[in-house]
Order: C-alpha cells, then structure tokens, then sequence
C-alpha cells in the first residue's frame, strides 16, 4: 500500500484538502478550507483555540465527516475518511494528551495488540522479535532509552517519542503532532524538533501544531494559519515570522508582546523569603529564594528540576523538609494549603484541570471556594454575596461565559485559568505563584493573563512566575531565577536576559556576561 | 426538590397506588405506623451513609456498629443501670469516636474507605458477640423506662416519635448538606478532592466530619433499633443495614464516586425500599425473595435515572441546534 511513494512524482501531494466545510449545531467550524501536505513537507498550523483545529484533525482523523469538500489521499478523492481508511493510508497522530499505557514497558506501547505471536497454541508473545521490531523504530526517533523501560519512567518527551514511533510502526506518511511541545521544558522540546527533522529526511511528511511560534519558525516549510474556520492564509518558508503569524491568527497585529517596563523597576521590599528549604524530590538540595513585593520573579528550569515541587511546599501542599520561610520578615510555618491561603500565599497550579479549578462546580462556587466562609452567614452559604463576588471577577478579568452560573468544564482553557486567577484575585493575595500559567491558553488569553500578572505586581504583590516557555520568561519577567536539579543555579537581572543565558543556567552551566551573581548556591 | 427527587417520590406513590389496589391492609393506620417507624429508623442510617458517600467514601460497618452500640445500650441501662440519658449521650459519643477513627485512618493514614470500614464491619461485630458471649442482649421482666420508651417507640398525634425524630433530622441536615459552608466543602471534596485542597481547604478535618457526623447517626440509630426490638442477638442484628443504608443513598441519587446526590433523596430512597418490603409481606411473596425483589428494584431505578439523564442531554443538545446559537465555534 505504501510502495507508490517511488512512482509517484515527488511533486505530488500526499494529501489535500479542498472547500471541506463542517458545521456543528450553530457553529461553521470549518469553511472552504484547503490544503495540500506534500510528502517530506513540515507544516506548521497555527491558530487560536476556536479557530478549527481539532476539528480539522478530526476529519483527517476520519472521526468527523465533513459537510461537503473533498478529501484526496494519495491520488484518491475521497468525500470523507473512516478512521480505518486514515490509519490505513499512513496518518498517524501524537496527541497532546498521550494514549500510552503508563503501566507497559514501550515495546509493548508501541506494538499494542500488533505484537508478534510465539506459534503454539498459547499465543504468547514473542518478546525477542518484540525487541527486534522495536529496536530500530527507537533509533529512528534518536530514543535515549531502553525499549523495555516502563512508560511512566519516561519524561514527557520522551513518551512522545514513543507515540511517534508507534507511528512509524504502522508506516505513517504522515504524522500530526497535537500540541507537542506544550508541556516540554527546552531542552526537551529541542529534541523533539530534531525528530521531526528526521522524519522529514525520510520523506514523511508532518503537521506541527503548536502555540510556540518560534518552534514553527524553526522547523516548518510552510505554515497555514486558521481562523474562525478558516483559512486566514498559508505562508512560504521565507516568510514565516512570528509577526506575520500572529497577524494571520488574529487579524490584526498584536500590540507589542508584554515587554515588562523597559526600564528595570526598582525592586520592591522582600515579601516572601525561602532559606535553605528542601523538598522531598531533592531532600538534600537546599533552596533559598526571596520573593519581592511588586516584582514579577520567572522561575525557570528543565522540567524535573524542582520548580513544581518548590513552589508546592511554599503552598503548603508537600512537606518542607528542612529550612525556614518568613513572610514580611515574621517567621511562617505552613503545613497545609489552607495554611498558606489564609496567609495570602497562593498557588494557580500547573494542572488546571486537576488541581486549578473543580470541573463541575460553577464559575460562581469555583471563585467563593477559598473564601467560602466570607460569603456566608452563620455557617450558611450567602448565594447572594457569592454571585456578586463572582460577577464582578467575571467583570474585571474578561472571564467568558453566558453566565457566573456556567460550569467551568465547559470553558475553554484560557478562560478556565481566569477563572482560577479570579479566585485568588478576590482575597487579597501577598505572593501570588504560578505554575505553567499560560500552557495551552490561546494567545489572545495568553496577552491578558501577562497582564494580570503585571497589575499584579504593580499592585504590589510578590508574583513568581515558573514557566518553560522561553518567550514567556524573558517577555514578563523582571527578574530570571532558573533551577538546575534541585538547585538555583542563577538569578538574570533584566539586563541579562537571553535565552542562551537561561538555557546555559538551565542545565548548570555558567552563564554570559553575568553583573550580579546573586542567589546562587 | 431536584426533578430526581421529584421522579422517586411520584414512583414511591406509584407502586403504593398498585399494592393498595392488591391490598387495601397497606393504608391501614397500623401499617403505615409501622412502615413510618422503619423508614425513620432506616431513613437515620441513610443520611450519616450519605454524608460519607458525598465525599466519595463509604461506610460498611454500619450494621456491626448497630450491633455493638445498641448491645452496649442494652447492656448499660438493663444491667449495669447506667441512667438512661447518660447512656443515651455515652453511646452518641461512642458512635462519634468510631466514626473519627474511620476518618482519621482514611484522612491520615491514607487507607482507603472500602478497607478501614470493612475492618471495622467484621470488628465490631466480633466485639459485640463476645461482649455478651454470643447471648442475647435484653430487658429483665419488669424493667420499664416510660420515657425513653416513649421517646423511640411511643407516638404523638398518631405519627411514631421516631419518624418526627426523622424529619427534624433530616431538615437539620439538609440546611447542613445543601446550605452550609461545609455542605459544600463536602461537595467539591467529592467532585475533586485534590483540587479543593488546593482551594486551600482542610480536607482531612471536612472528611473527618463526614465521618463523626455518619457515627453519630448510626449510634443514634442503633438506640432507635435497640429500643424497637428490645432484644439483640449480636450474631445477626443489623445485619446488611449498611446496604440498606447504601442502596438508600444510591436509589436517591448518590453517586459513589462522590460529590453528587440530595439528602431529600436519601430519605426517599429509604422510603422505597421500606415500601418495597412492606410490599413483599402484603402481597404474600416468599419473604426469602425479599432481597431479590429488593435489588431488581434498585437497579432498575437506578438504569432508569441514567439512561433519563442520557436522553435529556440529548435531547438538550438537539434544542440548542435548533435554536442555532452562535457560540464559539466548536473545536
């Protein structure tokens, strides 16, 4: 099935697309949109959340049918796909949200309900020609591990390039990638672009979806942006740049990213100060970190250098193992979250949907959950005061909804994360932390929440800032702290800010031009 | 009252409607005192096991803890002439106690429900029958306690005492469930624990409660049902109330995943499977096919709520495509 790669012209295109249009219940979802992916061509498709990506994956996907359009796959004009038809002729997708069994080693992951049979009647599995077939998949994807190491040890990139060689396991022509890199650090992220490199010298060819423009700059051949549904324009290699794609995405230029103040601010009083606090992921690396009053603090680091887990003991949620932390110079001893909130300490989570908001509450009871006993009188819920309270949040943070009465599950992400802004914005925060604020939020919400943050601090909270995205870091931050397993391993001041920095800081390496040493350990 | 409520209470009226048609004797003043009387007792239970379930836990030893507490009542006023009120208020605060272990070794000690009360279930059903060396627990002849009698078996104004004990139980405990700063605590600890941990609240000490709260009744039942039977043989007495107890809540809408459910609905739902028993006497089925009949029941209902809940999303759904509401556009 795969062998009229070498007859066909090269010019050819594996795919197109042409006027597919799907409409949901009141919504275009997609309209006269057209594309082509020729073989070995990287893609970049951009676009905010809305504008029809999903559901345009879900027609390649052959989950969705469309309206009306058609659907040509190597040569063959199809009015829709079926999700056989799509695995069948070589699509394969990597999900931002991985489909892989934590609990199975990767050679059983990648060769899931395929796996090669010993004969016998038993039909066990015959694990050396298991190891065999799954060898040289992991070479292709420059895998740094083992094949029968189990799932969940891998880091998350790792993972996804478990998912990409389960793709070239089925012969995949073409492999979408979902959103990859929203969730690596740097380093991570670097390998994965490789990857995808490599897959385009051996003339597969890709859609790269992603939020990260400057990703798409770096590996695509073309990139096509959505918008409402449609296509807002395609652009050729040499005319990919950021600006240009924010343009396309949404129809105007966007003001200058937050650029944070040009002139470096003078620093606030200490707030919140960590000294030699250990967390259980590094029981024997000491932290000190000192937060300062109206000053927004980036923490940045790989993934797994201790940034989370940081910033969960000075919420309170892990065990502060050894050291002492002081808020406005007074001594503070926090064991609980609660601990924390009722000091004005408080944490918008990386997980959102796990830990940032409750899913099936309401907008309204998501925002007075903190501070329920404020909105109540004798013991009892004052629904009144709740929904004023939540108006007004909804008011001042542009939160998204037909109502404060709406589930927050049915928002989108970037309004979700309003809506845990929303929370802590309403009781007065001191030191506002927050983990990954911007991950997966399109970048209309992502302007706004760097905004919040800004006012924030000019309001004269301490706000710490963890973030893998190196934009974000430089574009917001007033001062850079990164880790490096466990450790700070350097703190920027404004006027050393460079991505070579940070990453050099990141995996502990001196950096550049550094003036003031401070904090390091 | 939740639509939910509203369907279970119109099925309760329902098949009384049919079993009076068959049987007239079901609307007759003695039973229906009788049928009220288990219902409260039964309709007690129910609500402390909801508590728990809305967090997403469960409590099994609800019949061993009736078996126990209403042995050491006995025990205390009959034998060892213990006054009464003092016995009364001891046995609260031992249900209290029980139940504050359970929460403490779930909360703390990071057990799951399931396994601290099925310990618990086969515990204090152990301590009960060596407590009396597997003999019956009961009054000497002679030995009267008009008040407390009267208090738990006694009638006001036609209606048994401890079906109005019910009612004042349960409107305190909805203002508790449904209006209370820690009613929803105890919701959006069962929706997402974590999550409202991370809300900053303290989830331990609100389980914790859950748990004292569900003791407390069940102690507080177990008086009930000690004074109702007057004796007890701990080997069987309150045997399989805690599935009483569950398939209340469930049949009220409870999901035990947690975070779901009305107290409303955990009473109606004691008063179906109360009706579903009388039902079994008076229409002359074999009382060995009481559980069956029982369980056919539950889980019809409970096959009937989801597949209603299914159809009205859809049908939701489909209203909301003809109204043609231009929202954001699907992704």
């Amino acid at each position: 099935m795969t062998s009229t790669d070498t007859t066909q012209p090269i010019t050819a295109p594996f795919l197109s697309l042409d006027a597919v249009r799907k409409t949901y219940p009141g919504v275009v979802a997609l309209d006269r949109f057209s594309m082509e992916v020729r073989p070995g061509e990287v893609i970049g498709l951009v676009g905010e959340n809305g504008a029809g990506k999903s559901t345009l994956m879900k027609i390649l996907g052959g989950v969705t049918r469309p309206d009306s359009g058609t659907i040509t796959v190597d040569g063959t004009a199809h009015d829709a796909l079926t999700v056989e038809h799509s695995i069948g002729s070589g699509i394969a997708f990597v999900h931002q949200e991985l489909n892989l069994f934590e609990n199975l080693d990767v050679a059983a992951n990648i060769f899931f309900g395929r796996e090669p049979l010993r004969a016998g009647p038993l039909r066990l599995v015959d694990r050396a020609k298991l190891r065999e077939m799954v060898a040289p998949l992991l070479k292709r994807v420059g895998a740094n591990f083992s094949a029968d190491a189990p799932v969940a040890s891998l880091s998350l990139a790792q993972q996804q390039m478990v998912e990409i060689a389960k793709a070239l396991s089925i012969k995949a022509r073409l492999v979408i990638l979902d959103e990859p890199t929203s969730s690596l650090p740097i380093a991570e992220t670097e390998k994965l672009l490789d990857v995808i490199k490599g897959l385009k010298a051996e003339g597969i060819s890709v859609i790269f979806i992603s939020h990260r423009l400057h990703e798409i700059e770096r590996v695509a051949d073309r990139v096509v942006v959505l918008r409402d549904g449609t296509l807002a324009g395609t652009l050729a290699k040499d005319r990919i740049n950021h600006d240009e794609m924010v343009r396309l995405m949404i129809g105007r230029m966007l003001k200058e990213r937050e650029k944070a103040g040009e002139a470096a601010r003078a620093p606030g009083s200490v707030a919140l100060s960590a000294d030699a606090i250990c967390t259980s992921t590094y029981p024997d690396r000491p932290v000190s970190i000192e937060l300062r009053r109206a000053e927004i603090l980036g923490l940045a680091g790989l993934v797994g250098s201790g940034r989370t887990e940081l910033a969960r003991v000075l919420f309170g949620i892990d065990e502060r193992l050894a050291g002492s932390v002081t808020l406005d110079g007074k001594p503070l001893n926090v064991t609980s979250a609660a601990d924390a909130v009722a000091n004005g300490i408080f944490l918008v989570p990386e997980d959102r949907k796990l830990t940032g908001i409750l899913l099936d509450l309401s907008i309204a009871q998501n925002i007075s959950l903190p501070n329920l006993p404020a909105h109540a009188r004798r013991s009892l819920v004052s629904v009144g005061a709740e929904l004023a309270t939540a108006e007004k949040q909804k008011r001042n943070l542009g939160i998204k909804a037909p109502s404060v009465l709406t589930r927050t599950g049915t928002l989108s992400g970037g309004n979700q994360q309003k809506v845990v802004l929303a929370k802590w914005l309403a009781m007065n925060p001191k030191v506002m932390i927050l983990d990954e604020p911007t991950r997966g939020i399109d970048i209309g919400a992502k302007a706004e929440i760097y905004g919040l943050m800004r006012a924030l601090a000019d309001a004269g909270v301490a706000v710490l800032m963890i973030s893998s995205d190196m934009e974000e870091v430089i574009g917001v931050s007033d001062r850079i702290a990164v880790m490096h397993e466990g450790q700070i391993s350097g703190i920027l001041d404004k006027d050393d800010f460079s991505q070579e920095n940070v990453l050099l800081l990141a995996v502990g390496k001196k950096p550049k031009l550094l003036q003031a040493a401070g904090g390091a350990q | 009252m939740s639509k939910k409520d509203l369907g279970l209470l119109i099925l309760i009226l329902v098949v009384g409607a049919v079993v009076t048609a068959i049987n007239p004797r079901f609307l007759s003043a003695i039973n229906l005192a009788n049928t009220s009387n288990l219902v409260a007792l039964f309709g007690i239970l129910s609500i402390g096991q909801a508590f728990v379930i809305i967090t997403g836990g469960i409590e099994l030893s609800v019949g061993s803890v009736i078996a126990l507490l209403g042995t050491l009542f006995i025990d205390f006023i009959a034998v060892r002439e213990v006054s009464w009120p003092l016995a009364f208020v001891l046995i609260l605060v031992l249900g209290a106690v029980i139940g504050f272990v359970h929460g403490w070794l779930i909360t703390r000690l990071k057990l799951q429900p399931f396994v601290v009360t099925l310990c618990g279930l086969l515990i204090y059903r152990g301590v009960a029958r060596f407590y009396t060396a597997d003999g019956t627990a009961g009054f000497a002849f002679g030995q009267n306690f008009p008040t407390l009698e009267f208090l738990t078996a006694g009638r006001s104004y036609g209606l048994p005492n401890s079906f109005i004990a019910l009612i004042v139980i349960a409107i305190v405990m909805w203002v508790v469930l449904h209006r209370s700063v820690f009613g929803r605590y105890l919701y959006a600890i069962g929706k997402n624990e974590e999550a409202a941990k991370y809300s900053g609240i303290r989830t331990g000490r609100v389980i914790i409660a859950a748990y004292v709260i569900c003791g407390v009744l069940t102690a507080l039942s177990a008086i009930y049902f000690a004074m109702y039977t007057r004796s007890i043989s701990p080997a069987s007495h309150g045997q399989f109330y805690e599935l009483y107890a569950i398939a209340a809540a469930v049949l009220g809408g409870f999901s035990l995943r947690g975070g779901e459910g009305s107290l409303v609905g955990a009473v109606l739902g004691t008063v179906l499977l109360q009706e579903l028993q009388n039902l079994v006497n008076l229409l002359g089925i074999p009382s060995s096919l009481n559980f069956a009949v029982m369980g056919g029941v539950i889980l019809i209902g409970v096959l009937v709520d989801q597949q209603w809940g299914a159809f009205r999303a859809r049908r939701r759904m489909l209203e909301a495509s003809r109204r043609g509401v231009a929202g954001a556009p699907a992704e």
